[in-house]
């Protein structure tokens, strides 16, 4: 089953387009790796297809309620305790299975201590296992090992492989090695916008070019 | 939706949540207007109403800016927006958290206040009865608020600029109610127009915010 078919999407942050002409498709079962330098819109591409914000031309087709998106910020309320972090998104994304969420990221010990007495790893694994009361089946994640230490890494890439094994499918910026021998790499230096072009009119500009 | 209500609640209660905050500015805004105008009856009477509709629009206006903006730094409005539940679904949500956490404490506090401003008895049922109609639709505006300014550093200043403008329909009818309600007079005019006042925003704003939300998401 397709989860994500991306055609000649072509994205744009702050009025300038970012990538464009980007293709592909990711199944049940598989995973892709993002890279590219720092600016070449990994994090836009990724937003676009969460649908925070529209695509300037192209097409992504997704089926309803699909998208599970992590990125820098994790959405943590510090007055909370992990758990009950955890049980909010469980209630608003109408998932469950807080507690194999917490003993996946290695939290259990630490449910019922409030967020703001957190490390920044601590806190970004607790933002990861998010992911994981979802229940939604494809993962649109955005640097999801920053301040990870190794073990945690390594503990993480276990989690998407158990995820791709369940059906699941997951889209990720990275620089790092996750470990995922499996996942597909593509890199997004090709597709940089060519400099000078801005977003809209694009049709308009063109005819001056 | 209701869990989102929960946590709004319980994130107010907790410390740091700001809980009260409105009541406190309310009660010192009631002690400080004797001290600038004299105690006498017959001074304070006559302006009580507009005091008190006033000072619960500052004491709304404290607390706005909280409805979006730490939503938006921690990242929980770019999850919230991705999640099942409709974005207008989850700013009327969250103007209903705001209103019951700021606008029912004013509700229920303003009573004790109208003594400190010398607000006649027979006021005092109309004074609440507006409060109830009228401070809903003050939440609802100032989500709208909220919205527009969510992305901005130091929004907290254009969005009282932006909101303050829009609460003069609303204080006008309040007061009145309370001024026709001190005087013995029939009330039922203004009333219905407060009550539509609300009614209207409260269908409405919804739509609004979470348009402006959506842009500012971008």
């Amino acid at each position: 089953m397709t989860l994500l078919a991306v055609e000649d999407l072509a994205v744009s942050r702050g009025g300038m387009r970012a990538v464009e002409g980007v293709h592909f498709s990711l199944d049940a079962g598989q995973a892709l790796i993002l890279r590219g330098p720092n600016g070449v819109g990994k994090t836009t591409l990724l937003r676009t297809i969460a649908g925070l914000q529209p695509p300037v031309a192209g097409r992504i087709t997704i089926p309803d309620d699909a998208v599970a998106y992590a990125a820098h910020a994790d959405g943590l309320k510090p007055a909370l305790t992990v758990a009950e972090n955890l049980r909010f998104w469980a209630r608003v994304f109408g998932g469950q299975g807080i507690a194999a969420a917490l003993s996946a990221m290695d939290l259990q010990a630490l449910a019922e201590r409030p967020a703001a007495a957190l490390s920044a790893g601590q806190k970004r694994r607790l933002g990861l296992a998010r992911l994981l009361v979802t229940g939604r089946p494809l993962w649109v994640l955005d640097e999801p090992t920053v301040s990870l230490d190794a073990a945690s890494v390594a503990r993480f890439a276990g989690v998407i492989r158990d995820h791709l094994g369940q059906g699941g499918a997951a889209l990720i910026a990275t620089h790092i090695d996750l470990g995922l021998s499996e996942a597909r790499v593509l890199d997004l230096t090709p597709f940089r916008a060519r400099p000078g072009r801005t977003a809209q009119p694009s049709g308009f500009n063109e005819a001056f070019a | 939706m209701i869990a989102l209500l929960a946590r709004d609640l319980r994130l107010a209660t907790r410390a740091g949540g700001g809980f009260g905050l409105g009541v406190a500015f309310f009660l010192i805004l009631s002690a400080l207007v004797p001290f600038g105008i004299g105690p006498d009856r017959a001074a304070l009477a006559p302006v009580a109403p507009g005091i008190l509709w006033i000072g619960a629009l500052l004491a709304c206006l404290l607390s706005l800016d909280r409805i979006f903006a730490l939503d938006h730094e921690d990242g929980s409005l770019d999850l919230l927006a991705t999640a099942p539940l409709p974005l207008e679904g989850a700013v009327a949500v969250k103007a209903l958290a705001h209103w019951i956490t700021t606008g029912l404490p004013l509700i229920l506090a303003a009573p004790i206040f109208g003594v400190l401003l010398q607000l006649p008895p027979a006021a005092m049922p109309w004074l609440v009865l507006s409060l109830l109609l009228g401070t809903p639709s003050l939440s609802m505006l100032g989500a709208f608020g909220a919205a527009i300014t969510v992305g901005l550093r130091r929004g907290g200043l254009l969005l009282s600029l932006l909101v303050l403008p829009l609460y003069i329909p609303t204080l006008i009818f309040g007061a009145e109610v309370t001024r026709r309600g001190a005087e013995g007079m029939a009330v039922q005019t203004p009333l219905v127009f407060l009550a539509g006042i609300t009614l209207a925003v409260a269908a409405l704003i919804p739509f609004a915010a979470a348009a402006a939300l959506r842009i500012n998401l971008r």
